[in-house]
């Protein structure tokens, strides 16, 4: 099969779109689930209050 | 320094070093049968290794750390790379303005062939960027890491291997221009074996920051790190691929990219914009999201909208590099896909510019009141700003007044000046004073006149740009009743001419704010320290007290 220029430009104008889509949906799904929200706000908390030695 | 280094660790540098001399006389003796100029490259690598190895012959004899250490974080690379980056900071800006005035009047060259424009130009990006930005970078990212790890760094060598191999590596760089070596690829001007040399202190670091987070004791991994991370590894992946290349020989520095024409520009141009996106941005953001809420005492308006933030950013910075090859040869659907990701790219970097500001409400007294704070939060609004005009910039009809004009150099220096020094030195007050373990800096100020001096430069840097290079794109596309061109060249030159001084002032202030930051950093570190913790009269008692017998 030969790769054309053409061939190119279609895979990435229909699978470029799809695939970008889909990696904007799992990291906006990932954010906004509510179950992480908790451990999202401790870890926005944590560095604000942290004793300056390491546990390990 | 040495004192921090187990025995085997000592040991492990002078192996390394040796290697590195043995390394260096090749290269000498290779290159200077043909009379290469990588000779003297030979020659620096040979000096340079010799002259750190000197300084653990020195410590060498110095007693082995005890189990104590290990008791808290490992900041000697953070201390050492800090100051190291104001170095560069202003080595970098010094010949940054030195090739503004050469601009202005550039008969400056004193007929010498290492001191022409050419020449000098990469020695001013590769100094701002790579010196001062890479060495702030990865000093930050040293502390960041083990903080929010809580997790001290697994050795005590690799940091150290990290931090002064990276400098050879930005020596190697800067000498090699005035000599004439250069691949001619911007901000990847570094001949063949430096880069070899860069990809192996690179892995280094990606590694050595891996091994850190896997000992964490933080289950999530605090979002800096995530743009720490971005930030090393896309770098070298941009690095690697960029820098392909047959060298013509081995003893000599010339080599050829593994790309040609039109291909070999885009590979550039995605390495170029993923260098500002990952080298400039990335990591400067991590610094962002760690050190202002930790200034600000106020925890991160939206954590959601930085993860939010940095998968835009990651994803859509990796197509905007061909926006830089707009009307060339580039196939014109590669252009609009480059133009429309980085019109895109807008949503992102605004996410990250609204959720600093919107970090500070409630906090804006301090804002006033304190310039370190007011560092990082002038660093957000030129984030804001300079990600506007960008993908402003990249839109064709825009980017055909813009291109080839000092528009660029000013839209570039928004960025590089309001947005990337300002962070890092309101992350450096910052940080000083918690690592040197003083109470504050020893002026703020001097914190305070630095932080004028940089906005002031800043602004008249930038609006001189911004000037000329409106100016200069609409002289060169006037044309007359008879379809020619109303202005030759020189015209456009000679109209330039009030704009590059005023440039050159704006930087010269710039750099003045550099170099007082530089006195009050080094009056921090040199003013006595505190009385230790446990000396002092209200020190508690130890917890596990002795029975009484």
């Amino acid at each position: 099969m030969e790769i054309t220029h053409d061939m190119l430009v279609g895979f990435s104008k229909s699978f470029g779109l799809f695939y970008l889509l889909a990696m904007a949906a799992v990291a906006l799904a990932y954010a906004c689930w509510p179950s992480n929200k908790a451990r999202f706000d401790k870890a926005a908390r944590d560095i604000i209050e942290d004793e300056d030695v390491p546990c390990r | 320094m040495v004192s921090g280094l187990t025995i085997g660790e000592r040991q492990g540098a002078i192996v390394i070093l040796v290697l590195l001399a043995v390394i260096g006389t090749i290269m000498a003796a290779a290159a200077g049968r043909t009379g290469d100029p990588m000779s003297v490259h030979g020659f620096i690598v040979l000096l340079f290794s010799l002259a750190v190895l000197a300084v653990v012959f020195w410590g060498y004899y110095t007693p082995a750390p005890d189990e104590g250490r290990l008791k808290s974080y490992y900041d000697d690379p953070s201390k050492a790379g800090i100051i190291i980056a104001m170095i560069w900071a202003v080595i970098g800006m010094f010949v940054g303005d030195w090739v503004a005035w050469l601009l202005a009047y550039p008969d400056l060259t004193f007929d010498a062939a290492w001191s022409s424009f050419g020449r000098l130009r990469p020695v001013h990006t590769t100094g701002v960027i790579f010196g001062f930005g890479g060495n702030a970078l990865i000093a930050t990212s040293f502390h960041v890491m083990q903080r929010t790890s809580r997790a001290r760094m697994p050795d005590q060598l690799s940091p150290w291997f990290v931090l002064v191999g990276y400098n050879l590596f930005c020596i190697l760089a800067v000498s090699g221009y005035l000599l004439g070596i250069t691949q001619s690829r911007e901000y990847a001007e570094p001949e063949w074996y430096a880069d070899i040399w860069l990809v192996i202190v690179w892995v280094t670091y990606l590694v050595l920051y891996l091994r850190t987070l896997a000992r964490r004791k933080e289950p999530h991994i605090y979002v800096a790190n995530w743009y720490y991370l971005a930030f090393i590894l896309v770098v070298a992946m941009l690095h690697i691929v960029n820098n392909l290349a047959v060298p013509v020989s081995y003893a000599g520095a010339k080599s050829y990219s593994l790309f040609s024409g039109v291909q070999d520009a885009m590979t550039e141009w995605w390495y170029g914009h993923n260098a500002v996106a990952f080298f400039l941005t990335a990591g400067f953001l991590a610094m962002l999201y760690y050190y202002l809420p930790k200034r600000a005492e106020r925890p991160i308006y939206s954590y959601r909208m930085s993860i939010v933030g940095f998968w835009g950013i990651t994803f859509f910075y990796m197509w905007a590099g061909s926006h830089h090859l707009h009307y060339t040869a580039l196939p014109q659907w590669v252009q609009t896909l480059g133009m429309s990701f980085s019109a895109m790219l807008l949503i992102p970097s605004w996410i990250a510019a609204a959720n600093a500001l919107l970090t500070l409400n409630g906090a804006w007294h301090k804002v006033r009141d304190d310039a370190t704070l007011r560092f990082m939060m002038m660093a957000a609004v030129f984030y804001g700003l300079t990600t506007f005009e960008g993908s402003f910039m990249a839109i064709r009809p825009v980017n055909s007044l813009s291109h080839y004009t000092d528009w660029t150099i000013g839209h570039v220096h928004a960025g590089a000046l309001g947005w990337v020094a300002l962070i890092t030195f309101g992350s450096i007050y910052a940080l000083v004073p918690w690592l040197w373990k003083r109470e504050r800096m020893y002026s703020l100020k001097l914190v305070e006149a630095h932080f004028w001096l940089a906005l002031a430069g800043t602004l008249v840097y930038v609006f001189a740009m911004w000037n000329s290079g409106v100016i200069q794109g609409l002289m060169w596309r006037t044309y007359n009743e008879s379809g020619t061109l109303a202005y030759s060249f020189v015209d456009s030159m000679i109209a330039m001419h009030p704009y590059y001084i005023t440039r050159a002032i704006g930087g010269l202030l710039f750099l003045a704010g550099a170099l007082i930051g530089c006195y009050n950093i080094w009056m921090t570190i040199r003013r006595p320290a505190p009385v230790a913790e446990s000396a002092r009269w209200d020190a508690p008692l130890p917890a596990a007290l002795q029975p009484a017998e």
